[in-house]
């Protein structure tokens, strides 16, 4: 796999002064879907900003398929969809009328039976002829995505694409965007949905305070930081963690009748054995044990309230 | 060039001037009767000819002006500011076009507004007074240079704007009264000397003498001047707009 896009020290600064960006460096593979997640205000829709040029960047470089976005931006942008998280949209214009008009602006010959295509995919087919003050905000947010894939971007940017849309809807989006990166689209995509990113994403980047706190295959991720709990049922309530069992850090379950053992699952020894025998030994009975695997989003409040620490 | 985008600009904005063409066409119809009611027959009918001209004739190069340099700039200050406030400006920002492009494609619209409705004022005068036009090129000339030198302005305006206060007020304190100030109604010479000098720092001035020119033959000041005059104020946008997209001005923060 090759890099696609290529973003080094990439600082911005608003007019206020305030620094969105400190510094941002990051590598994307052609044919990858990228999650950015990252609390509000850190950076994500600036960064997508100064890379398809609604912004510019104070200093540092980016380049997309090889190309500076400043000096080459013909090249860079034509390569480029974005999606924006803030719907903008032409009232009083119809969807067809919308969407043939980016494919134009982008410099791309007519092509209707692709339009149709996309249109369809997104569900808007029928509405095509409805002008857009008609549509209700989960069908604008696909006009705003069927308006990106118009000009057949090889990177497409979709800043929160799913806020607003309901489950089913979701899922739908999720399949286009698998199409699309089956066809070697290669997608950087914002959410604030972890199991979004835990359902599409291959490499997973969390940011905050304009910068990015790390870059990681998801499954690494999640083996990596991932942590398991063991909660240990038994047979009579009790009030406290019995002392005899103090140096196991043990939580009280929340119905009085569990202990709970939080446990790394990469290290060496998980202290399961020990843990189990020393219940026994402190005369308690078990009813039942079960384990569950942290997910993306502990992982992810973890890494950011690290950072504010 | 990426003359594919720029005709998608073009069509997406001609497409919301076709949204509401009846009042597009309705209105300046209407307008245009009413001045001739007002000023043709009543005041028209004291003033009788100016410069040989019947009055009701003299004043229609006027009323075109009049009409096609307001309409050139709030087509074209709403064209590109409207993008701007429903926030539909990022796509062009993102898009790979130029400034050129940009420019041809929303004042090329805005200008070609502002034609159509310049004929049809002269078609509705034509039904009011006899109009010959003696020189119909430099007539058409000038038509064209001004709605495309004042919708360039109107583009500026429209860049410039925070708010749609701000939109209106260039227009309506500025050009509104350099245009009735500038001759539309009147010869210069129908003015007292002092005025007459006053008058001739108005570039609108220019534009009117010239364009009457091209109808009746008879202008205020030398046609030369009035070419020279639409020309430097065509660079002079030209080059505030390269300056704008060079820096991104009001445009990118
Ligand atoms: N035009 C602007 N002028 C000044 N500051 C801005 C501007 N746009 C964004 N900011 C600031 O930059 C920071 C990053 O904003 P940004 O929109 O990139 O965050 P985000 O990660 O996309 O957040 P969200 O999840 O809420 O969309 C915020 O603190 C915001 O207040
Ligand atoms: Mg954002």
């Amino acid at each position: 796999m090759s890099t696609i896009l290529s973003i080094s020290d990439l600082r911005k600064s608003y007019a206020g002064g305030f620094e969105a960006l400190k510094g941002v460096n990051l590598e994307i593979e052609e044919g990858e879907i990228l999650a950015l997640l990252g609390p509000n205000g850190a950076g994500k829709t600036t960064l997508i900003s100064t890379i398809c040029g609604i912004t510019t960047a104070t200093s540092g470089s980016v380049t997309v398929g090889g190309h500076c976005i400043e000096t080459e931006y013909r090249a860079a942008r034509a390569m480029i969809g974005l999606v924006p998280q803030e719907i903008n949209l032409e009232p009083f214009e119809t969807v067809l009328n919308t969407v043939r008009f980016s494919r134009g602006l982008f410099g791309k010959p007519k092509n209707e039976a692709l339009i149709e295509d996309i249109l369809k995919k997104l569900s808007l087919w029928d509405k095509r002829s409805s002008q857009i003050k008609e549509l209700s905000g989960g069908m604008k947010r696909r006009v705003l995505i069927a308006k990106a894939l118009s000009h057949e971007p090889r990177v497409l940017f979709l800043d929160e694409p799913t806020a607003g849309v309901d489950v089913e809807l979701r899922k739908d989006m999720w399949e286009v965007v698998r199409e699309l990166r089956e066809s070697g689209v290669t997608i950087i995509l914002t959410t604030h949905y972890i199991e979004e990113a835990e359902a599409m994403a291959d490499r997973v980047g969390v940011i905050a305070g304009g910068e990015i706190l790390l870059v990681e295959e998801k499954s690494d991720l999640m083996a990596r930081m991932g942590k398991k709990e063991l909660q240990v049922m038994l047979t009579e309530p009790i009030s406290t963690v019995p002392a005899a069992l103090a140096e196991h850090d043990l939580r009280l379950g929340a119905d009085g009748q569990s202990l709970v053992y939080t446990y790394d699952v990469t290290a060496e020894r998980t202290g399961i054995t020990a843990l189990l025998n020393d219940v026994a030994a402190a005369g308690l009975v078990l009813s039942d044990v079960a384990t569950r695997q942290s997910s993306l989003e502990d992982i992810f409040v973890d890494l950011v309230s690290g950072e504010d620490a | 060039m990426n003359w594919t985008a720029v005709a998608s600009i073009y069509k997406f904005e001609m497409a919301r001037f076709f949204r509401t063409l009846a009042q597009s066409f309705l209105s300046p119809v209407l307008s245009t009767s009413l001045y001739f009611v007002v000023f043709g027959a009543a005041i028209g009918s004291r003033i009788d000819h100016v410069e040989g001209v019947s009055y009701g004739a003299f004043i229609v190069p006027g009323l075109i002006m009049l009409s096609v340099i307001t309409q050139g700039i709030s087509n074209a200050s709403f064209g590109i500011y409207f993008p701007k406030f429903i926030g539909t400006v990022y796509e062009l920002l993102s898009a790979p076009v130029n400034f050129l492009e940009i420019v041809l494609g929303y004042v090329g619209a805005a200008a070609t507004k502002a034609l159509f409705i310049g004929v049809v004022i002269l078609a509705t005068a034509h039904l009011f007074v006899d109009i010959t036009i003696l020189h119909p090129l430099a007539m058409v000339l000038f038509l064209v240079l001004t709605c495309v030198s004042f919708s360039l302005l109107g583009f500026i305006i429209g860049i410039w704007a925070k708010n749609f206060e701000q939109l209106q007020l260039v227009p309506l304190l500025i050009i509104t009264p350099l245009i009735f100030l500038g001759g539309s109604f009147y010869s210069i010479s129908m003015l007292p000397p002092v005025w007459q000098t006053i008058t001739l720092f108005n570039p609108v001035v220019y534009l009117i003498s010239g364009f009457r020119w091209a109808f009746f033959g008879v202008s205020d000041v030398p046609v030369g001047f009035s070419l020279l005059a639409i020309a430097l104020f065509t660079g002079l946008c030209l080059a505030v707009i390269g300056w704008i997209f060079r820096t991104g001005w009001r445009l990118r923060s």
